[in-house]
């Protein structure tokens, strides 16, 4: 596992999971699997910006493209691309 | 004619998604007034059936009362039918303004505004008193009302975890930059039962210099020794900055809701909030008849003394009887189940049974948390507890989840 979706795994346990529930792999469906609501995205996203000083318009902020640490992961380097490239 | 075929075939796709994954609400017609014991006509077409109803918001028993019917039908003969306007134009009567007065007195605020409903009183109020510059902070389990008033409110929003106080504190100290801070919870939470620790979050928003919202739908009338709500179970009358509540549940059940509060902030919602702005004003029938429920909250507190009772005889007996509950000591007693079907099965059992008690499962509760909610109310005599206790103990054997563990129901019915 890269440092991306460690650090992406990590947050999601602490910010999301409460001591009871079951172990998540970057795999697990979190939005879909009911461990996330959409609603209690944004700090996620929020965390995002800020650990890697982007912008992710909401449009792109969706709860198909959060529902895994690696569709996350893939959604934060797709702008780290873009802003590189710019 | 735009209505084609085409565009009817995607709805009826949607609606038969909906039946395939076994979440399809159907409507049960009751042929009485609201009480302990109705007569139900399901499906439809079928003959009527007397059941115990154990799913209701009647807490207190004051749906059908004698003394509210006649004054709401009083209010009817003395203010008429509607007012067939908004507040502000021509719609406030010497009565609406009456029970604002009466509310801030009962919840010990400083001033209180008539909403159509509580769900219009959390759709108004963000948006109303916040800007981008500030953050509302919610509990991960507040009401649907609650998260879709949040969405209209350009603030910026944040959650926590459900009633985790550190996380609170770590969102509290992670906003700090903002203007307003806004902490966000129900009173009593609806699906599992349980109360805000409002002791503890009045506590963090005095060292964070953050304001307290609470929705106290499921609690006013009859949580505290007086039945004034959350605050009052944890002493903090006169410290919640917002409380917005319903007359829809223990306060007569009919409509209606409020925001009441901090003056100021009442003021904003007055002179801004859209639903008390391009909403009709609530009729003066439900007014007359709210005032009247007031007045009997006010005089004694035997109804939510007799309820606290019952939820004490009916935990007790689903303990006794070994069925899983979610811990608290509010009227909302959840069946834990876990499973969507189960839940689902044993509500139609135990409807055979003369019990109407409905399943919640996924998407109104978490995955692999479906339960049977069960509320109590004062209109409930013990013959009605001893009889629902029987019939669930009866179909709890039937299916085998007594005195079992979470894990024992979940190995044997799935998630």
């Amino acid at each position: 596992m890269d440092d991306m979706h460690k650090i992406v795994l990590d947050y999601v346990i602490e910010e999301y999971l409460e001591d009871e529930d079951e172990e998540i792999t970057v795999d697990t469906p979190l939005i879909s699997g009911g461990i996330v609501d959409s609603f209690s995205m944004v700090s996620l996203k929020r965390f995002l910006e800020k650990k890697y000083d982007l912008s992710i318009p909401d449009e792109d902020a969706t709860p198909e493209a959060f529902d895994t640490v690696n569709s996350i992961c893939n959604l934060v380097n797709e702008f780290i691309e873009k802003k590189k490239g710019k | 004619m735009a209505y084609s075929n085409k565009i009817r075939e995607i709805y009826e796709k949607e609606i038969q998604e909906i039946k395939d994954a076994g979440t399809f609400k159907e409507e049960r017609f009751i042929h009485a007034p609201q009480d302990a014991d109705i007569e139900v006509e399901y499906p439809e077409g079928s003959s009527l059936k007397k059941v115990i109803n154990m799913c209701s918001n009647n807490y207190l028993g004051l749906s059908s009362h004698p003394e509210v019917l006649k004054a709401a039908h009083e209010g009817l003969d003395e203010r008429g039918y509607g007012m067939s306007s908004v507040r502000f134009i021509c719609g406030t009567q010497d009565i609406h303004h009456e029970l604002e007065q009466k509310m801030t007195e009962f919840l010990g605020t400083e001033d209180t505004i008539l909403f159509p409903s509580c769900m219009d009183a959390n759709a108004g109020v963000f948006e109303a008193i916040l800007t981008s510059e500030d953050i509302m902070i919610s509990d991960r389990l507040v009401h649907a009302s609650i998260v879709d008033g949040m969405r209209l409110c350009d603030a910026e929003h944040d959650t926590f975890k459900h009633s985790n106080m550190k996380h609170l504190e770590k969102k509290l100290q992670l906003h700090e930059d903002k203007r307003i801070k806004l902490i966000i919870t129900d009173g009593v939470f609806s699906m599992d039962g349980d109360t805000a620790k409002l002791d503890e979050m009045v506590e963090l928003s005095e060292k964070y210099d953050a304001l307290v919202f609470v929705d106290d739908s499921h609690a006013t009338g009859f949580i505290g020794k007086k039945g004034r709500g959350t605050h009052e179970k944890y002493g903090q009358i006169g410290k919640i900055d917002i409380i917005t509540t319903t007359f829809g549940k223990a306060l007569g059940g009919a409509s209606g809701g409020c925001v009441s509060g901090r003056k100021e902030i009442v003021e904003m919602c007055r002179q801004r909030a859209r639903p008390y702005l391009f909403s009709n004003t609530i009729a003066p029938v439900i007014i007359s008849g709210a005032l009247k429920v007031l007045e009997i909250l006010t005089k004694t507190t035997e109804r939510r003394d007799k309820l606290e009772e019952n939820t004490n005889y009916w935990r007790k007996g689903l303990e006794d009887a070994g069925f899983i509950l979610k811990e608290g000591d509010t009227p909302i007693v959840p069946i834990m189940l876990f499973n969507a079907k189960l839940s689902q099965d044993i509500s139609n059992d135990l409807y055979k049974e003369g019990i109407y008690a409905i399943g919640f499962f996924f998407p109104v509760v978490a995955k692999g948390q479906a339960r049977i909610r069960t509320q109590i109310s004062a209109a409930h005599e013990k013959e009605h507890l001893d009889k629902a206790l029987e019939a669930f103990t009866k179909i709890g054997k039937k299916y085998d989840i007594l005195n079992k563990s979470k894990q024992e129901i979940i190995d044997k019915y799935g998630l």
